[in-house]
């Protein structure tokens, strides 16, 4: 019964920010300011996952097919194309579920319970439009961007990671890379970032917007929007590969 | 003019209050008072149609608040400022920034006109050289004063406070009573106090509104209320310790 009443909520919140992208005069200067949270302030977090996750990847699959007679090559297409489709996207979102979700989910519910959100609205001003709004779309916009940013910092990490330990040598590395790299593999970790920037960033939002019941209630809503983010991500990961791939 | 009709809100099982009937006339300052808990804030929160009644309806000169589309919400909400109980700042902005933020999105005026009327504004409040701080750095009776300020920059018609008083040490809560009085005088606002401090009310209001059991108790002008024998009422105003 919860859940419905939840779904509705949400439904109807997705709606009024649907309608309201319509007037960008409302959230000009805040999409702004969320362009640059959810995009710039995410770079360090970012590079710094991406980078480890190539590393390992390439440490992994080079201990994997250590003793088979298989080209050195097929490492560097094994770790590229990972990044690529999968783990770009899937990781840098779990991290980004909990910056970006429970920044948005707190910000959100203490100017909920603190009556700012009251505040606009009596001013006149539509409280969707002027913070909802702009959240989402940053999420949209600036997911995809940071997946590029991730998927090319976990490249380099691999490539420097199979020089440093010499598991095997650069070009061979790039020539795997480069043999099995399709656009198609970078479109669909861009379809995937789209999605997971939308759930985390509405789900967050919405989460914040109807918190209630003081400061253990933001924690709650916190705690729900970035739990909520990860579980979205993960499934939504999964229907898409059973779609698309 | 506010005419409220035949309100009833719950959430979910729990009825907040019914049948609540009351008019605002222009021009007078209503307290409306009543235990915690008992739907004050809920209830001036349906005069600017913030929440929607299961039943009942709200006129504000003439229309009703429940039946208007965008435009008529906004125009119509524009006619209230509103002092929230934790004055309700928004925290990532500067004071000064608070206070222009309705020039900044209702109005056109330059930077100059606007930096004008947000000093206008936090004299009127009587605040000094605390425009450029954050909003973090103010003191609680600071807050409510520059809530005011922000309530007060667009000329509303009503002003609605809830709880102006409540969290302040009485010396700061007198300066705050005397503010209300005075806005009321000066800009001829029709003023909606929320309070529980009789003594405030007894400064400030010509009329009273009692929210008890569920409803809209009792209701009537103070001389009414100071010779009323209403027992809940009574029984209220002696919690307050207050003898009149
Ligand atoms: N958004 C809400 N959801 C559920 N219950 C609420 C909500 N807002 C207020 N209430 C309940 O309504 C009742 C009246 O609250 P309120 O108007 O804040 O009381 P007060 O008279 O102290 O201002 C309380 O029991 C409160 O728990
Ligand atoms: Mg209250």
């Amino acid at each position: 019964m919860q859940v419905f009443k939840e779904l509705g909520q949400y439904g109807t919140l997705m709606y009024q920010a649907l309608r309201s992208s319509l007037e960008p005069g409302t959230y000009r200067s805040n999409l702004f300011q969320e362009l640059v949270k959810i995009g710039y302030d995410s770079i360090p977090i970012i590079m710094l996952t991406g980078a480890f996750t190539g590393a390992v990847m390439t440490i992994q699959t080079a201990y994997q097919l250590e003793s088979s007679f298989i080209s050195e090559s097929i490492i560097g297409a094994i770790v590229s194309q990972s990044l690529l489709i999968e783990l770009s996207a899937v990781i840098s979102s779990l991290v980004l579920a909990g910056k970006v979700g429970a920044r948005i989910a707190t910000e959100l519910g203490t100017m909920r319970v603190s009556e700012q959100i009251d505040a606009l609205e009596s001013m006149g001003l539509n409280s969707v439009t002027f913070l909802v709004v702009p959240r989402i779309l940053s999420g949209l916009l600036m997911f995809p961007v940071l997946y590029v940013l991730a998927a090319s910092t976990g490249i380099v990490g691999g490539i420097l990671t199979a020089y440093l330990t010499g598991a095997l040598p650069i070009f061979e590395f790039m020539k795997g890379a480069r043999l099995y790299f399709f656009p198609w593999d970078v479109l669909f970790g861009f379809v995937k970032m789209f999605v997971f920037g939308f759930l985390i960033t509405s789900v967050a939002s919405y989460k914040g917007y109807y918190a209630t019941g003081g400061a253990e209630g933001v924690g709650k809503s916190t705690t729900q929007a970035t739990v909520l983010g990860c579980l979205y991500v993960v499934t939504a990961d999964f229907v898409l590969a059973a779609l698309l791939l | 003019m506010i005419e409220i009709r035949n309100l009833t809100k719950s959430f979910g099982r729990a009825t907040v209050w019914k049948d609540v009937t009351l008019n605002i006339h222009r021009g007078e300052t209503l307290a409306i008072i009543g235990r915690s808990g008992c739907g004050k804030s809920v209830l001036i929160k349906h005069i600017n149609a913030l929440l929607k009644p299961d039943s009942g309806e709200i006129y504000v000169d003439g229309e009703n608040v429940f039946g208007m589309d965008y435009v008529g919400l906004r125009k119509m909400r524009q006619k209230f400022g509103i002092l929230f109980q934790g004055a309700a700042l928004f925290d990532s902005i500067s004071t000064f920034e608070n206070v222009a933020f309705p020039l900044r999105y209702f109005t056109e005026q330059s930077e100059e006109e606007i930096r004008k009327n947000v000093l206008e504004a936090l004299e009127m409040v009587k605040l000094q050289n605390v425009a450029e701080k954050s909003t973090a750095e103010l003191s609680g009776g600071m807050r409510k004063r520059v809530g005011l300020a922000r309530a007060i920059v667009l000329k509303p018609q009503y002003l609605m406070y809830d709880e102006p008083t409540s969290g302040l040490d009485p010396q700061t809560s007198d300066e705050i009573n005397e503010l209300i009085t005075m806005l009321a005088e000066t800009m001829e606002i029709t003023t909606i106090v929320v309070t529980h401090d009789m003594h405030s009310v007894l400064r400030i209001a010509d009329s009273v509104a009692f929210l008890h059991d569920q409803c809209l108790h009792w209701s009537g002008s103070v001389e009414e209320m100071k010779t009323s024998n209403d027992e809940a009422l009574l029984s209220f105003i002696k919690a307050s310790e207050y003898q009149i």
